[in-house]
């Protein structure tokens, strides 16, 4: 009773700020006691943390029931400097507790799953010392995650947004000596990074435009401001939306910042799972639809938005056709997806946006996981061939899907849960994925029909790659010994699995259509919500489409699985285009050669003309060094020498003059003397008689 | 006999120039010694005539006194002086004053 009376009163509100200190004490534990306490320690100290924040999280989602226009819990003054005034507080509503559910319910699975996946992983990379500081980065990854989805204001959300940054970039780097030429894996952290950082450069600008105009930074003002003064306001609305869509670019791994994200693949593949497909990459999404307010009022940003998206969805779903690294799929269908949810916030559907994120959150976990558990048994594979004394190409890539084959009866848990994410991503009814995907789809027929072919077609290619996926790894025969001699992976790591699976098969139920419960959840948040019915066309479209495309798939890859060192048959039919896709279109190339190589080249001739040859040779040594050294020798040799030693000797020779003369006077004759006692004697009277 | 003072000063200054005299131009000690008592006792008597000047005849002890002063200052430097020739004379075998010209710078 109790219970129902905090509850209905609202006070859970008041355990908000736990869901972040709860990761940080975790990790706090962890770099204190983690090395001694070992391993079973760390992962469980780490799992408990996120998983008492998921209990937290329960509690803000029960308070709303209560209460659904949510609360604002300070914890802080952190700003205040004159008008500007930005405290600490946690914004709790329907937006923020379903990222903050998803977030850690999702976090807690992929850490269980962590636990078992390091313990292989930092054997077989030869460090097993680096296992506490997985989960330490992993528990601050959640802590930076909760600062961003719990902002109430734009500039704590960019501490929370940099946040993740920073463990993204330290998670991806995890292996840092690892990788092409041995720098490969810090290559990709200082590329994700870098390319994050011009996507922040957007967001910070967006806030500056903001504060200029608002004179806060906090939510509630900046969307009453849009509110009262955003149609007189458009330009400057679209302005500060655009940069902010830079930002969610970066973040996002939209065109043309996407280049990172596959890159990012270096990292363990919780991380992948967590951090780059379920969690942090879908911070840009969550920017749009907090801002809706901005969004709105501005109908060219929105087309922006819904380009970009819709652009990204279909381009990067091209490349992931063409991929043999299994996580590279996974990595380029991330991208697609972002696409789907940002254009799905770019037409204006924000609910439909966020209903795919979470949908997207759990069937790609549940991917990327399943992927790890591949790629972990084709490894365990790969040992145990070794110890057998089979013949093994190296250097062996256990992640290449050549290499795989016939794992269905090997990892059975691992290929049925795998079955469900690829079906529940290809949007097969009544999986997760359908109900979101055919939400966008439906939204974007009607706002624009060459976006919703061009997100078909995107959808077509999703179910596609995820067909020649599912039949390259887990039918036909074993390609390489591993592969053969592989072995399912403990309990610890399929448990998160088929709970993941589960989801994915009853996410949908979130959104279903006619009852519409996440619109009318989002609807005490998000003012600008429609609902869109469901449209039988639309969604039978959409299952001929993946019906067809699985189809193609079996045709190609299935009917007759391709044999150990035979070509993709794919190459066969597409030729040239799947050159392009397998080269995932040369848009790395391109930077390469319109950003990096020009960026090389200036800060080659700023390094070497301008600051060694100029700065350095010219102006240091022949201007200051020169003129130091003429002064110094002018002030030696000529003033001191000269000047100050002439006065001294000069003085010594002018008194030696005069002495000398003098001395002449001192004859050593007495009557010399009395003649000068007379004489002066003389001129004293003189003085006195005549003077 | 009243002299007149002038007659008195005028003998004094020429007693006092003949002893300037005798010590600018002659090398012999005892001489200069001599010259210098000479010029001493000019102005004892310049200081005798003086004192007659002076009225009533308390007044004028005050020049007899200065002159009494004057011998008896006199006679010590006598005294020293002589000592010195006696010092001189046994270092150089000479009273020339010429002779003893070291502090010549």
């Amino acid at each position: 009773m109790v219970l129902l009376e905090v509850v209905q009163g609202g006070g859970l509100f008041a355990y908000a700020p736990l869901i972040i200190a709860l990761p940080i004490l975790g990790l706090i534990t962890n770099i204190i006691f983690g090395r001694r306490l070992g391993e079973r320690f760390t992962g469980i100290v780490a799992s408990g943390a996120v998983a008492l924040a998921f209990v937290i999280a329960i509690m803000q989602f029960l308070a709303l029931q209560a209460v659904p226009e949510g609360a604002t819990v300070p914890i802080a003054e952190w700003i205040s400097v004159g008008s500007l005034s930005i405290p600490w507080s946690i914004k709790v509503d329907t937006l923020s507790t379903t990222m903050m559910l998803m977030v850690t319910g999702v976090s807690t699975l992929i850490h269980i799953y962590a636990i078992g996946y390091m313990h292989e992983d930092v054997r077989f990379q030869g460090d097993p010392g680096r296992y506490a500081r997985f989960f330490i980065f992993f528990n601050l990854f959640v802590a930076a995650m909760m600062v961003l989805v719990s902002a109430d204001n734009y500039l704590m959300m960019f501490v929370g947004w940099e946040g993740v940054g920073l463990c993204s970039y330290l998670l991806i780097g995890f292996w840092y000596e690892k990788g092409e030429d041995g720098i490969g894996n810090a290559v990709a952290g200082k590329k994700a990074f870098v390319t994050n950082r011009i996507g922040d450069f957007g967001f910070l600008i967006a806030m500056f435009l903001i504060f200029g105009a608002v004179g806060s930074l906090g939510f509630e003002d900046v969307f009453h401001w849009a509110h009262a003064f955003g149609g007189e306001n458009v330009l400057l609305i679209s302005v500060i939306t655009l940069f902010m869509l830079l930002g969610v670019a970066g973040k996002s791994a939209q065109l043309p910042l996407f280049v990172w994200l596959p890159d990012a693949m270096a990292g363990p593949t919780p991380v992948s799972a967590l951090i780059h497909a379920a969690t942090m990459v879908t911070a840009g999404v969550y920017l749009i639809v907090r801002s809706n307010p901005l969004f709105s009022v501005t109908a060219s940003t929105s087309n922006i938005v819904a380009i970009v998206g819709t652009a990204t969805a279909f381009f990067a779903a091209t490349i992931a056709v063409g991929q043999f690294d299994i996580k590279r799929v996974l990595a380029y269908s991330t991208i697609s997806q972002l696409g789907f949810m940002v254009a799905a916030a770019g037409l204006g559907a924000y609910v439909a946006a966020i209903f795919h994120l979470i949908n997207h959150a759990f069937f790609k976990a549940l991917l990327f996981l399943a992927s790890g558990s591949v790629i972990q048994g084709v490894e365990a594979g790969h040992h145990h061939a070794e110890h057998e004394g089979a013949d093994i190409e190296e250097p062996f890539d256990p992640q290449d899907m050549r290499n795989m084959g016939g794992l269905r009866s090997r990892m059975k848990i691992t290929f049925w849960v795998y079955l469900i994410g690829a079906l529940a991503l290809s949007g097969f009814p009544p999986l997760a994925g359908f109900f979101s995907k055919d939400e966008i789809l439906a939204d974007a027929r009607l706002e624009n029909p060459a976006m919703f072919f061009l997100l078909l077609a995107a959808a077509f290619l999703t179910t596609f790659y995820m067909g020649r996926q599912v039949f390259l790894v887990f039918f036909g025969k074993a390609r390489s010994e591993p592969a053969a001699h592989a072995k399912e992976n403990p309990p610890v790591m399929w448990v998160p699995l088929i709970i993941l699976g589960v989801l994915s098969v009853i996410a949908g139920a979130l959104n279903l259509p006619k009852i519409h419960t996440l619109t009318d959840w989002l609807g005490d948040t998000i003012e600008h919500v429609h609902v869109t019915e469901f449209s039988f066309s639309v969604a039978g479209l959409a299952v001929v489409f993946s019906t067809v495309a699985v189809v193609l798939a079996w045709t190609i890859y299935g009917r007759k699985p391709i044999e150990k060192g035979e070509p993709d048959p794919l190459r066969k039919f597409l030729g040239p285009i799947f050159v392009g896709m397998e080269n995932k279109w040369w848009v790395d190339e391109l930077y390469e050669f319109l950003i990096i190589r020009p960026y090389i080249a200036i800060c080659w001739f700023l390094a070497d003309v301008v600051d060694w040859r100029f700065w350095h040779d010219w102006f240091h040594d022949s201007v200051l060094g020169a003129a130091y050294r003429n002064g110094s020798r002018w002030l030696a040799w000529v003033f001191d020498l000269r000047v100050i030693d002439g006065i001294g000797n000069g003085l010594g020779n002018i008194t030696n003059w005069g002495s000398q003369r003098l001395r002449v006077l001192q004859t050593g004759y007495v009557r010399n003397y009395a003649l000068a006692v007379l004489v002066g004697g003389v001129l004293v009277l003189s003085y006195f008689i005549f003077g | 006999m009243n002299i007149p003072p002038d007659y008195v000063l005028t003998l004094s200054g020429i007693l006092f120039a003949l002893g300037v005299i005798g010590v600018l131009i002659r090398r012999n000690a005892i001489v200069i010694f001599m010259s210098i008592e000479l010029m001493l006792n000019s102005a004892n008597l310049a200081l005798i005539a003086f004192a007659r000047t002076l009225a009533p005849a308390q007044e004028a002890l005050r020049g007899h006194v200065f002159v009494f002063f004057v011998i008896a200052v006199a006679a010590a430097e006598v005294a020293v002086g002589l000592a010195l020739i006696v010092a001189i004379f046994r270092s150089k075998e000479s009273i020339d004053v010429d002779e003893v010209s070291s502090l010549r710078g």
